[in-house]
Order: C-alpha cells, then sequence, then structure tokens
C-alpha cells in the first residue's frame, strides 16, 4: 500500500469522525457525570470510543491504541418500560360464603407487565394447572394411560386422583359423551356427572364440551344452573355457537348463574377481539377467560407462542378486548406424534419423550403470558408448578454454584 | 444505557429510506425491475446490498457504509469456524418474533471432556471419539428436513495443557463441526488454540480473573470470545467495554444460566441484555447470548434422568428468551429432539400463513388406479403427510380439503372438516377425471366422518379410514390398496 493510498480514507473519513466527537461535545455539556480523565481519552484524534461502531475501512488504519490494563466500568441499568393496559383479573370457583361449595377459589390474571419480566414488577398471580379428566373411557397414549387407568370410567375418582395424587389447582371435566357423534349423552346425563365432580372435589371447575356448536349450547346452559354461584369456567365458546344464533343464549345463561365464558378462537386476534365484543353484551370482563389455541410443539407451537406474546403485548399496550387472562390446553401436545410414537432405540425412552414433549409445549406459553393450563402427564405437571415457583421469585441465584462448571466431571 | 442515539429498528425502516442512498439509476443489474423494489427486498432482508453492483463501486462508498449500517442487526452477527465449517450466531433484529422473523437458528453444542479416553473401554464406556461421532449422525427428519445438532465443546476438567492440547486434536481431526474451546485458564486455552489455529473456535470464557490474557489469545488467534459474569450484569457489561477496548470485536456474552435455584434471574437477565441491545442500543450488550443447560450436571446429586428432564426443559425456555447457541451435556434423543424441534421452528418466518393451498397434489407418477388420500390445509399437517408420502415412495394423490389452517383434530371437532366439506373437495379437485376408482383415504382423525362422507358423496364413493397418524400410511397402503371387491 502506497502512503497516499493509506492515507486516502482518513481524508474521506474525516468528516463522520467530526460528527462522532461533535456528538460527544454535546454530551459533555448535557451529562455531568461523564468522567473528565475518560472523556479526553475518548477524543484523541483517531482513538475510537468504544461505544461507536468503526466503519471497516477506518479500523484498518486507527493507530495501535493503548490496551487497558484493568476493568473499565460500566454500570448496567435495565430498560424498564411503562405499560398502559393491565390484564383483568377473574376469580375461578367461589366458596360457600361466595355462594358456591369450593373450598377455595383461584384467582389468575392482573399482569401488568408481560410474564416473568421481575425486573419490571411482579405478577399479581401465579399461574395455575388444572387437570384433564373425561367422562367415559377414552384412547390415551400409553404415558398417560398408566397413570389414570384405574379410574378411568369413573368422573369422580377421576377428578379425586387428579387433585390428591397429581396436586391439581382445578379439574376439568371434559363432557365427551355429549358428542352427537360419539354417545349424544343428553345434557341431563352430562349435568349428572357434572354433580358428582362437585361432590368428589372441592377445588374450582372448567367444564369441557364436546366442541359442536349446537350441543354444547344445551349442555352448558343445564349444567349452568345446576352449579349456581360455583364460578364454574365453561370451555369454550366460540364464533361458531354466534354462527348457529346460539352463543347469546349461553352468554346470558353463564351470567345468570354466576359463571365464567372461556372464549376459543383460532390462532387469530381479530376474531379473538370480535368474539370478546359480542360476550361483552352478556358478561363483565372479569368472568371472560381467551383461548387462542394451543398447537403441540412440532405441530405449530410457535403460531401459538407468537400469538400470545402478540395478545399479551396489545393488551399491555391498551387494548382491551385482549386485556383477559388467557387459557392453554397444553394437553394437546400429546397430538405431536414425538409425543407417543415408538420410533427406534436412539429416542428412547418414550416414557420420557412423551411427557417432555407436554412440558415443553407449556412452559414456552407460560413465557408467552399464559395464566391458565389444562395439563394431563403428572411429570409435565409437577415440573409446571416447581418452575412457576421458581419463576415467581427472584434474586436467588448463586453464582458459586456454576462458577466452575467448566471444570465439573460429569 | 449507550450515549449514542438509538438505532432504529428494521421494522422502522422505510424502502424510501433505503431507495434515497441506493443509485437510482434503475439499471436492473440486481434483477429487480427498479431501484424502488430493489429497496423494498431489501428492507425485507430478502436481498443484501451486495447484489446492487454499483453500490460497490468506489463513488458510493458512503451510501454503502450508510446502508449497512442502517440495516445492520441490533444483536451483532458472530461467526464462529471457517469455511464450510463454520456457524453464524445472533444477527438479530428484533426482541420479539412477530415484529419481522428471527434469524440464525441457535446452534446446539454438547460437551467433550479432555478427560475423555479416546476409545472407551468397555462397551458402556463412551469414548471421545465415539461422542463426537454421534453428535455429528445426529439427524431428525421433521416435515421433510434433516435437522441436526451443530457443534462440540470441548471442555478442560484435566486443567494441564497438554492434555487439553491432546483432546482438542483429536476432536478437530474427528469433526468438522465448529469449536467451543472451554477453559478458564489460560495457559490450557492457548494450548487447545495452538492445536485448532486455523479453525477460528469460540474461547469460553474470560472472566472478571482472566479477560487480559484471554483477550490477548482471542486477538492472537482471530477467535471471537466469550464474557462469563453469571449473575452480574454490569460486571458482564464492563468486561465487554474493557475488551473491545482491549481490540476484541467478536464477543459473545454469558450471563451464566441457573437451572434450578436462580432460573428466574436467568431468564430475566437473558430478557434484560436482549431488551437494552434491541430497544436501547445498548452496544456493550448488543452481542449474541449463549445459554449453557449443561450447568444442571454441575454441583447436582439427583438422579441423572431428572438432571436431563432439567437441563433439557431450561434448554427449550432459552430457545424462547433469547439465546443464540447452547451448550449441552445430555446427548439422548428426548432430551434433544424436542429442543432441536423448537429452534427450527421458533425461527421460521411468522408470516408466513398457517394454511397451504387447497386443492389437488400428485406424488410420483400416479395413474388412474392410484390411491387417493385427503388431508387439510394445516401447514403442519400438510407437510407432514407430504414428508410420509414421499418417504414411502407412493405414487398417489392428495386432496388438501380447506379447513382455514386448522389439523385435522381439531377441524373435525370444530366442524371445519364435515362430510360436506369433504364432498366439496372431491368434487372441486376434479379427481374423478384422473382415477377409475371411486375409492377416498381419509385421515384416522376423520373416522367418524366416513359414513357421512359416503350419504354426502351419494353412495358413489367408498370412504377407507387411515391411519390415526400419517406415518402409518405406508402400511395402509401396503394392506388395503388396492382394495378388495365390495362383499
Amino acid at each position: 500500500m502506497s502512503g497516499d493510498e493509506k492515507d486516502k480514507p482518513i481524508i474521506k473519513f474525516r468528516p463522520k469522525l467530526m460528527e462522532m466527537i461533535s456528538k460527544f461535545q454535546e454530551l459533555e455539556l448535557e451529562d455531568v457525570e461523564i468522567d473528565v480523565g475518560e472523556l479526553e481519552i475518548q477524543l484523541q484524534p483517531g482513538v475510537v470510543a468504544p461505544q461507536i461502531p468503526a466503519p471497516p475501512i477506518q479500523k484498518a488504519v486507527a493507530p495501535a491504541k493503548a490496551k487497558p490494563t484493568e476493568i473499565m466500568q460500566a454500570e448496567f441499568t435495565p430498560l424498564v418500560m411503562e405499560y398502559p393496559g393491565q390484564i383483568a383479573e377473574v376469580k375461578l370457583g367461589a366458596t360457600k360464603s361466595e355462594g358456591g361449595t369450593r373450598g377455595n377459589t383461584i384467582m389468575i390474571g392482573g399482569s401488568k407487565t408481560p410474564a416473568f419480566y421481575s425486573f419490571e414488577g411482579p405478577l399479581p398471580h401465579k399461574p395455575m394447572v388444572a387437570l384433564d379428566v373425561f367422562d367415559m373411557e377414552v384412547r390415551l397414549p400409553k404415558a398417560i394411560r398408566m397413570h389414570v387407568k384405574e379410574v378411568m370410567g369413573d368422573t369422580a375418582a377421576w377428578a379425586k386422583l387428579a387433585v390428591e395424587k397429581y396436586g391439581a389447582d382445578l379439574i376439568t371435566v371434559n363432557l365427551l359423551s355429549t358428542d352427537p357423534l360419539i354417545k349424544d349423552a343428553s345434557p341431563a346425563e352430562a349435568t349428572k356427572t357434572v354433580e358428582e365432580v362437585l361432590q368428589a372435589v372441592d377445588v374450582p371447575l372448567i367444564i369441557g364440551g364436546c366442541g359442536d356448536p349446537k350441543k354444547d349450547p344445551l349442555v352448558f346452559e343445564k349444567v349452568a344452573e345446576v352449579a349456581e354461584g360455583e364460578r364454574v369456567v365453561f370451555s369454550s365458546l366460540t364464533l361458531d355457537m354466534s354462527d348457529a344464533g346460539l352463543l347469546n343464549g349461553v352468554a346470558k345463561a353463564l351470567n345468570d348463574h354466576g359463571h365464567i365464558a372461556l372464549a376459543f378462537t383460532a390462532l387469530d386476534l381479530n376474531r379473538a377481539k370480535e368474539l370478546n365484543r359480542k360476550l361483552y353484551e352478556f358478561l363483565p370482563k372479569d368472568r371472560i377467560l381467551m383461548d387462542l389455541t394451543t398447537a403441540a410443539l412440532g405441530y405449530g407451537l410457535e403460531y401459538s407462542f407468537t400469538i400470545h406474546e402478540r395478545a399479551r403485548m396489545a393488551a399491555l399496550m391498551g387494548d382491551s378486548e385482549l386485556q383477559h387472562p388467557v387459557l392453554s390446553g397444553s394437553t394437546n401436545a400429546w397430538a405431536a406424534r414425538e409425543a407417543w410414537m415408538k420410533m427406534g432405540p436412539e429416542w428412547e425412552p418414550r416414557l420420557l419423550r412423551g411427557p417432555i414433549w407436554e412440558t415443553i409445549t407449556a412452559l414456552n406459553l407460560l413465557l408467552a403470558g399464559v395464566d391458565l393450563f389444562m395439563m394431563m402427564h403428572p411429570a409435565a405437571v409437577r415440573t409446571m408448578r416447581e418452575v412457576i415457583e421458581k419463576l415467581m421469585g427472584a434474586g436467588k441465584a448463586k453464582p458459586e454454584k456454576i462458577a466452575d462448571w467448566v471444570n465439573v466431571r460429569m | 444505557m449507550t450515549e449514542r442515539e438509538i438505532k432504529r429498528g428494521i421494522k422502522e425502516i422505510s424502502p424510501i429510506d433505503v431507495y434515497m442512498l441506493l443509485p437510482r439509476t434503475n439499471c436492473k443489474e440486481c434483477g429487480e425491475a427498479n431501484c424502488m423494489a430493489f429497496a423494498t427486498k431489501l428492507v425485507n432482508l430478502e436481498v443484501s446490498i451486495e447484489q446492487c453492483p454499483p453500490l460497490l463501486e468506489e463513488e458510493h462508498e458512503e451510501e454503502y457504509n450508510n446502508l449497512r449500517e442502517m440495516l445492520a442487526p441490533a444483536v451483532k452477527a458472530v461467526t464462529i469456524g471457517t469455511g464450510d465449517s463454520s456457524v453464524k450466531i445472533g444477527g438479530k433484529f428484533v426482541m420479539y418474533r412477530h415484529e419481522f422473523t428471527y434469524h440464525n437458528p441457535l446452534p446446539i453444542a454438547i460437551d467433550v471432556t479432555d478427560e475423555t479416553p479416546l476409545e472407551g473401554s468397555s462397551p458402556s464406556e463412551e469414548g471421545l471419539i465415539e461422542r463426537v461421532r454421534k453428535v455429528g449422525d445426529f439427524t431428525y427428519n421433521y416435515i421433510g428436513r434433516d435437522i441436526y445438532l451443530d457443534m462440540i465443546a470441548v471442555r478442560s476438567t484435566s486443567n494441564d495443557p497438554k492434555t487439553f492440547k491432546s483432546a482438542v486434536e483429536n476432536v478437530a481431526e474427528a469433526t468438522k463441526l465448529p469449536l467451543i474451546l472451554c477453559t478458564f485458564d489460560s495457559n490450557v486455552m492457548e494450548a487447545g488454540l495452538a492445536a485448532v489455529k486455523d479453525r477460528r473456535p469460540l474461547i469460553y470464557a474470560a472472566t472478571e480473573a482472566n479477560w487480559m490474557d484471554m483477550a490477548e489469545l482471542a486477538l492472537m488467534y482471530h477467535c471471537p470470545l466469550t464474557i462469563f459474569a453469571p449473575n452480574n450484569l454490569t460486571l458482564l457489561r464492563s468486561l465487554a467495554r474493557t475488551v473491545i477496548e482491549y481490540g476484541v470485536e467478536d464477543l459473545v456474552l454469558d450471563p451464566g444460566t441457573f437451572t434450578g435455584e436462580g432460573l428466574s434471574d436467568t431468564v430475566n437477565n437473558f430478557t434484560m441484555i436482549r431488551r437494552n441491545a434491541c430497544k436501547g442500543g445498548d452496544e456493550l450488550l448488543s452481542f449474541p447470548l449463549i445459554g449453557t443447560p449443561i450447568t444442571a450436571w454441575a454441583g447436582d446429586k439427583a438422579p441423572e434422568d431428572v438432571v436431563a428432564w432439567r437441563e433439557a426443559y431450561t434448554a427449550s425456555m432459552l430457545v424462547s428468551r433469547y439465546a443464540d447457541l447452547l451448550i449441552m451435556h445430555k446427548l439422548d434423543g428426548w432430551v434433544q429432539l424436542p429442543n432441536v424441534i423448537w429452534r427450527f421452528n421458533i425461527y421460521t418466518d411468522p408470516r408466513k400463513p398457517v394454511s397451504v393451498e387447497t386443492g389437488l397434489r400428485t406424488f410420483g407418477k400416479p395413474d388412474e388406479n392410484s390411491p387417493v388420500l385427503l388431508t387439510v390445509n394445516y401447514a403442519l399437517t400438510y407437510f407432514t403427510v407430504e414428508s410420509d408420502i414421499k418417504n414411502c415412495g407412493a405414487d398417489c394423490y392428495l386432496i388438501v380439503a380447506d379447513t382455514e389452517g386448522i389439523s385435522v383434530e381439531s377441524a373435525v371437532a370444530g366442524r371445519y372438516l364435515t362430510a360436506e366439506t369433504i364432498a366439496d373437495a372431491v368434487k372441486e379437485s376434479g379427481i374423478e377425471q384422473k382415477v377409475n376408482h371411486k375409492c377416498l383415504i381419509i385421515p384416522g382423525m376423520a373416522a367418524r366422518l366416513s359414513g357421512e362422507t359416503e350419504e354426502e358423496l351419494k353412495d358413489e364413493w367408498r370412504i377407507i379410514v387411515g391411519p390415526r397418524d400419517s406415518s402409518g400410511i405406508a402400511k395402509l397402503l401396503k394392506e388395503k390398496w388396492p382394495p378388495k371387491e365390495e362383499e
């Protein structure tokens, strides 16, 4: 390289350098805390301040600078944001004094920050876990079946097992037998099952329909009446019910008998808002939860994850139609073939692969802001509760525990 | 926070901003119709500025540099390894996936130690070479794509330079995968680096105690350098500032991964760093983050499966919460599979629709006797079915029904897939002109629709219920195709 060429880039970039330096001069006036000695070093011509990215050509010709000999302090200050919106608080279940028969009630929602941003503020209420039980024998993957096969077919016993042995915060009674294409059980039969479960356990309940937009309203209205005052969650109310002209009736029944609606939409926030607007005609804001759809890991969890992050951020930024606690049907994780399929020795044991699938599906939606989970596998449920407990706290990291991890013989 | 003006996010840059810096000659050398079209593609990162030949000429140098600056990611991209054996980490433009899309899927490195014997002395003992080979061989075909593990992290547990050097040499010989060298002793590190001079491994790690020697090594061997300051972000920032001043440009940051007590701090530290980088323009924190779920194994006396379980789920949480690289220990399929899939998923473009086009697809060379299958237009369902059909090499037709992008099971439950929609899909597909039979294979998850569907199709078609999972298609076709005469 000739001397002329060497000089060229410096001349060329001088205006930019001057611009950078002028910025620092401004800062000198604005920021009285800047250390004078440090500023002088930074203003030496040709020395690039650490905060300024050097364009590649300039770097090549920068004169060698003095290397630091001790650590240069740089304080960390987290960037904390203000959110104008807040998620509604919703109380699930009702005790005797509140007009129900539950042993306890559960409050969810109330978030003023994204989930587990402890540096911005604590979550007001712990996310909760409901366990699924069914009102008839169902096909279940082996990893789950082995834990519930004793009680399958006896809904009340199943619910009791889920609460007493597996620590369910709530029970979801799935009234699968009411499906016209399965057993077409009557609303009266469904009501009987629900009454049995209300007797057997004293945690708050979620009632799951069969998904038929014409049948579910009939069942829900009947169950709502019998479970008067229990603040039961009905899963779920949909736009299909609205298309069938049945949404208003069931929403009104839930309100009249003091229950809670779970508004289900399929990965579409505009439809979620539309459904909520329809429900506002009948139900107060603190009686509505949203299910934005949980797809299994490997089968669209990323769509669910992103829509939950978007919904929560929009709600916190002030979109009142999305300011509801959200529920995830994380049991859906078992729809992934990798959760239950035989896949060859290198992917075994299946009895761990399945529950880790459910755990990871649920955990990532927990990070995206979900307040209430429907789950099934005992190990996945236990892990969720442990992780939630850990995430609710802060400041417990002990650096010495991992400071030397590189040397550990594992 | 940095004193510099906060750089605009990629979504705040308009094509006009970019256009003003282009030559604006509409020369079409880039292959686009005009400069504005090229500018639009640039802000979507569908093309790179280097694809504009005139911009690379000397007279446009300033515009070129300004564009580079304008389109630079909020988190710097750092390359580990060289040439074909390299991996790019970081390079993130946004904090949240829905704001744009995440770039550079995070590599997963598996550890080996320098005290592992080259060959296991018994069949149950895993030798160094065997473990490295297993990492390289790990593969899973997911919706038609092979996914892999990416790197090897060589740890020194001996703390002996010679032992480390020899292990690094052996690993380097056994694999082309990019490497991470792990020791806090700079003498040991130097011995390791000397063994892989031309491989550009990631140095793990500079700490409060050894930073100067490690920074010197990073400069000497032209390697990226990790800074490790467990649960101390002021120290992390201070070390970053110091080593940058020292002359090191490519950094990777490790605020520590705590898998037990301290998980909350871990999640918060990663989040705060990424927030400051993406929303605050904090240049000292605008570097890729390394997560080390492997620390689950440090000093834990719990049973092996319990520790592996914790390592697995912690890894998945860091995939979502901003890690750009992971070091893990347990190589078992059940630990790695959910994480490589989740990594694959989260790095897909969220702007891509959830549904695929409806209508008729053909596989292989189907004729008038070939089977006709039906699935739905949920992208993940479709790609899974597609890859299973391709894998079994069947010649067949596949009708994709419109369920508004909902999977079979949910679509049946929610009445998006009904006898009527199946009948419509069959009629609209034009399949009746292509085959001389009337047998339709529907998904097993839609079994209960079979009777109604036959009615809906006026009993002209026979419905065969397929497997509940499309992995069973091969078996079904073998056993049930061609269909037997009706009894």
